[in-house]
This record gives C-alpha cells, structure tokens and sequence, in this order.
C-alpha cells in the first residue's frame, strides 16, 4: 500500500499528482530544484527535499533516489518528460524496494527508443511509416534516399516532439541530423536520431491505454492536431469526425501493441491518421500533460488510476462509453512569435465554473525559470457535445489573465473561433505560425 | 490542505445569490480571491498556496558580472534571449567558432537554450572573433554579451 510518495517532477504536473494524493491520504514529498523550492507545488507538497546539481538535477537518478530516501517514500510518481521514462530510474527503484508510478524498466527501455518501438509495433503488426535508424551520416543519406523527401529526423530517445526536423532537401540532412542531435542530448541526455517520412496532411490522434501487467484496456482517443513546433497546443478528446471503424483499428491496434509489452500503468500509443489510414509513432510510457480531457469524457482520475496499478490493485475499466466532448489549450509563457517569456508572474487569473477545469502551477509571484518548458496552465472544458465544449472553452479563454509573461491566450482565442477548428478534424500542417502571420 | 475544484464550484454556487463583485477568503489553509468577470459577470478565481508573499527574486543566478569593457572597435555579440549558452552543435563537438575564427553576418556562432528551445546565435557582423565572454554551458542573463567580434574592415582581406 503506498502511504508516502515522491513526486520527482515540478510545474502544474507536480501540482496536479499532489492533488491526487492529498485527497487519497498519501504523505507526498516534492523533490525540488534550488529555483523551484519556492514554487506553488513545494509550497502545496506534505514536505520538500531540495535536489542539489543546479536546476537540470530533475534528469539526475542518483539525487532523485537520494531524495527518495531522505522522504522514506515507498512510491516515486515521475510525472512527465525529465526521468519519467527513463528505465534506470525505474530500476534504481525496484532495487530501493520503491514502487515506481509507471512502466516496469523493461518496457520503458523497449518504448524508449524510438526506432526499435516502430520496428517492435511493425512485428505487433501495426501500421509504420517508411524509416529507421541512421547510424552515421552515410548511413542517414542511404536512407533517406530510400523513404524520401522531406522526412522527418526525430530523437531515437525522444518525445513530447522534441528534436524533430522535416528535412526538405538531401542538401539539409546534415545540419538537421547535428541540431536534432543537439537538442536530443539537451533534452534526453541521448543524441542518436531516426528517420521518417513525413505526412504533410495526417493528423495525430493517440489511444489512452491502462494496464496492469495482464489486461490492458483503451480509454479512448484524442485529437492533437493543433500544434507548433511540434509541440501540441489544443487536444480533445474523442477525436472529432473519425470514421467509426477507423477508430475501432486504432483501439485494437494500440491495445494489441500494449499486450505485447505486457503494459503496466498509463501510456499513450499515438497515430498519425492519413485519410482511412493510420500509422504508429510512438508510445509515451507515462502521463500525458493532455490527460485532463480524458478523464472529463470517461469520469476517472488517471493519477489514482496510475497509482493503483502500481499498487496492485485491481485495473480500472470504464462501466460505459465517453460522455460528451472535452477539449484543452496549453496556455503557454510565450510571445506571439512563440518566442519563449520566463519571468516573474504578477497576475494570474483562471476562470472556474461549471465543466471547467484548470490545471496549473500559475499564481501572482510564481516565477516561471528559463530553464523548463513554457506551460503555465491548461483550460479545459467539457461539455455535452463538441459545440457546447468548445463555446465554454473559448469564453473561459477569453477570462484567463495572467500577467508578468507573455502568454499565448490570444492565440487560443484566435484558434478556437477559427471555422476550421471550428468544423473539427484539422491536419498538424493547419499551423498557427500562418494563422499569425500577421503577428 | 489545497481547495479543490469541486469545493471551488460550491462556494460558487452560494456566491451567484450574492450581490458582491469580488470575495477574498482567508483561512490557515488557504487563501482564495473572486472576481466577476465580464459582460455576463461570471467568476474567475486566483488561489494561492500559504506562504506566497511578495514576488520571489528571479529564479536565475545573480547577474554575472559584466565582461570587461570591449576594446574599441569590437562588436558585441548578445544573446537574443536568456538562456543556456552552448558552444558547440553538440556536447564533445568542437565548437562553433573560437578566438581568431573568420566569421560573417549569418555565421552560426552558439546556441542558446532558453525552456527547451534551441535558438541559434548569429555573429551579426562580417570579421574574426576577438573573444569569447561566455563559457560554454553557462547561464546568459538577457541581453548578456557573448562573444566579440574584430570587424573586418572596409577593403581589407577577409
């Protein structure tokens, strides 16, 4: 039984895992960098350890385990991105008798890297894109020759869209395999990279998966088209306008893949969605920062559902189908040109109200440090049916004020009262960058 | 304790019988602040969490000491945002430029990582590089100078 949890992870993630935890009576210790000791989730967190290294410590196994022990936790929730994936903190746990709140090593090991997921999902028979690894720069023009241009490089250890790059031209493929190289060590601490052909016109939609090491189950999909940057900015849940039958594959098809890992915990299996056909990208072996908007379709609490799992207990299985529709904006610290905006926060204002719910780490003083992602706040409405949830969510949007940062609430705005977001069923190319142009 | 949505949605509940436009409250657990919000005058809330009090100083380090003076004649190259300077394309990879290296307006000098996002220093003047002000994988403060540029001058040799 868990009783004392370590949240190794910080920002409205952490906040969000305290919320779960208090009202299920587990002491939680927040393991915190030196710039985040005075952040809303080390202010909220049952107790604090101040991870020493400076403020990428939160990628460090040895001080997360340090801390671990100084809590006498008996369970590590790692949240999102940083260690949530990574099969040598789930290890160092399984030696330190902690439960880790997600995969076992093994499996985040074989979803972990990239390019032997996709060959893994291919023997599963799932759907690939053309692609693979390249091994060095010879290597990586052979390749790409073969799937084609433009393609996309992509971290082998990656995800979250980090360190990807649609290479246009052969005359780019070096200088994208260097950045995405760079950026993969930056963020994954692993600078091998993969190729892969690149949909111009698909969308992504992810399956929602739950197992317990035996069963897994889907919890529904969502539809996380709108990006920038590959980064995903508005997710609803259920994807909007996709073929029933489509939809039943790509359940099947996740749920085939999560079996043969034998899946314990929550992960995510994302699709990219071509017409009626549809292919495996990857699988995320943690929470999503877009679960919000399944649990308001499904009514569960994902994090308790994570944590019972983890614990054994028996694997949660939704009594009936989505109720309505959900969708979220990431409200972002960043300028209209997405430029990133760390700073002091001075104000911040969400609404509340009926089928509106507000996961964030954002209040009048919060800073926001230059060294982590932009997310200040996710708004996310439920409602009986997509018009109704997206009304709610463009006037809740349109009552967020938060001061100190940029932010990219105007843009939400812009986007949610946009026919084509409007109708439903947008492609990842349906940019922002184009619709702002004109910022 | 934290207040949680649900207990949120009940004091809002009571509130709409209010004739009020804004609610403070205070306890030893929490403070939540109300306010009615536009035309149709629906609430919109900021918690906060004990202990807040007056804004935090920035979470980055104090402002690293200014470079030495440039000589004169030498072209600073800034950061264009806060962040983490880099060097190099890659940790281990030789870096971009060093001191003498030739250098013109688009020539890729460093990077800076500033939440998560890689953004690309450009030399900004045709010339060699003078010096380096920033070690590599150091904090640059907005607008801190990284590096400085000899400017080639008009008709000499590249």
């Amino acid at each position: 039984m868990i009783r004392r949890l370590l949240i190794a992870n910080r920002g409205e993630i952490a906040v969000r895992v305290l919320r779960t935890c208090q009202r299920l009576g587990i002491h939680t210790t927040l393991a915190a960098t030196e710039v985040d000791l005075d952040s809303t989730a080390a202010r909220r967190a049952d107790r604090v350890v101040p991870l020493p290294g400076g403020p990428r410590a939160y990628l460090d196994v040895p001080a997360v385990m340090a801390a671990a022990r100084a809590a006498g936790a008996d369970a590590l929730h790692p949240g999102y991105g940083f260690l949530s994936e990574n099969p040598r903190l789930a290890r160092a746990c399984a030696e330190a008798g902690i439960t880790f709140v997600g995969p076992t090593a093994e499996t985040l090991a074989a979803v972990g890297d990239k390019p032997r997921a996709r060959e893994r999902a291919a023997a599963a028979g799932l759907p690939v894109l053309p692609g693979g690894e390249a091994t060095d720069a010879g290597d990586a023009v052979d390749r790409a020759e073969r799937i084609g241009w433009p393609l996309l490089v992509k971290a082998a250890g990656g995800g979250g869209g980090r360190g990807i790059h649609v290479v246009e031209h052969p005359g780019e493929l070096a200088a994208a395999l260097d950045r995405a190289a760079a950026e993969a060590r930056a963020a994954f601490g692993e600078s091998r990279v993969y190729l892969e052909r690149y949909v111009e016109s698909g969308r992504h939609v992810e399956v929602q998966l739950l197992g317990d090491g035996e069963r897994v189950v889907p919890l529904g999909d969502r539809d996380c088209s709108v990006q920038r940057r590959y980064q995903k900015l508005i997710e609803e849940a259920p994807a909007p306008g996709l073929d029933p039958a489509l939809r039943a594959r790509m359940h099947a098809a996740a749920v085939a893949f999560g079996a043969t890992l034998g899946y314990r915990g929550a992960g995510t299996v994302e699709f990219l969605v071509d017409g009626g056909a549809f292919y495996f990208l990857e699988m995320n072996a943690r929470i999503q920062v877009e679960h919000p908007v399944t649990e308001a379709v499904l009514g569960v609490d994902l994090v308790e559902e994570q944590i019972a799992v983890a614990d054994s207990r028996p694997l949660w299985t939704p009594s009936a189908g989505v109720t309505g529709h959900a969708i979220e904006c990431r409200i972002n610290a960043e300028d209209a040109s997405f430029r990133p905006s760390p700073g002091t926060v001075t104000e911040a204002w969400f609404p509340a109200g009926p089928g509106l719910r507000v996961d964030t780490h954002v209040e009048a003083g919060t800073v926001v440090p230059p060294f982590y992602d932009s997310l200040l706040a996710k708004v996310v409405a439920h409602g009986p049916d997509r018009p109704s949830a997206l009304r709610r969510l463009a006037a809740a949007v349109a009552r967020c004020a938060v001061a100190g940062v940029d932010t990219n609430v105007a843009l939400h705005a812009e986007l949610l009262a946009h026919p084509d977001f409007r109708a439903g069923g947008v492609s990842t190319t349906w940019r922002p960058d184009r619709l702002v142009a004109h910022g | 304790m934290s207040l949680s949505h649900e207990d949120v949605q009940e004091i809002l509940g009571l509130l709409d019988d209010l004739d009020a436009t804004e609610l403070h409250v205070r306890t030893r657990h929490f403070t939540l602040s109300l306010r009615r919000d536009g035309p149709t005058g629906e609430w919109v809330q900021a918690t906060t969490t004990p202990g807040r009090t007056a804004a935090p100083p920035p979470a980055s380090a104090p402002p690293s000491a200014a470079p030495p003076p440039a000589a004169p004649g030498l072209i600073d190259v800034r950061t264009p945002l806060m962040g983490t300077f880099y060097r190099a394309p890659t940790p281990g990879a030789e870096p971009f430029v060093g001191v003498g290296s030739p250098v013109d307006e688009d020539t890729v000098v460093g990077i800076i990582e500033t939440m998560k996002l890689m953004t690309s220093v450009h030399a900004g003047a045709r010339g060699r590089v003078a010096e380096i002000c920033l070690d590599n994988d150091r904090f640059a403060e907005q607008g801190a100078v990284l590096m400085r540029i000899a400017p080639e001058r008009a008709g000499a040799a590249p």
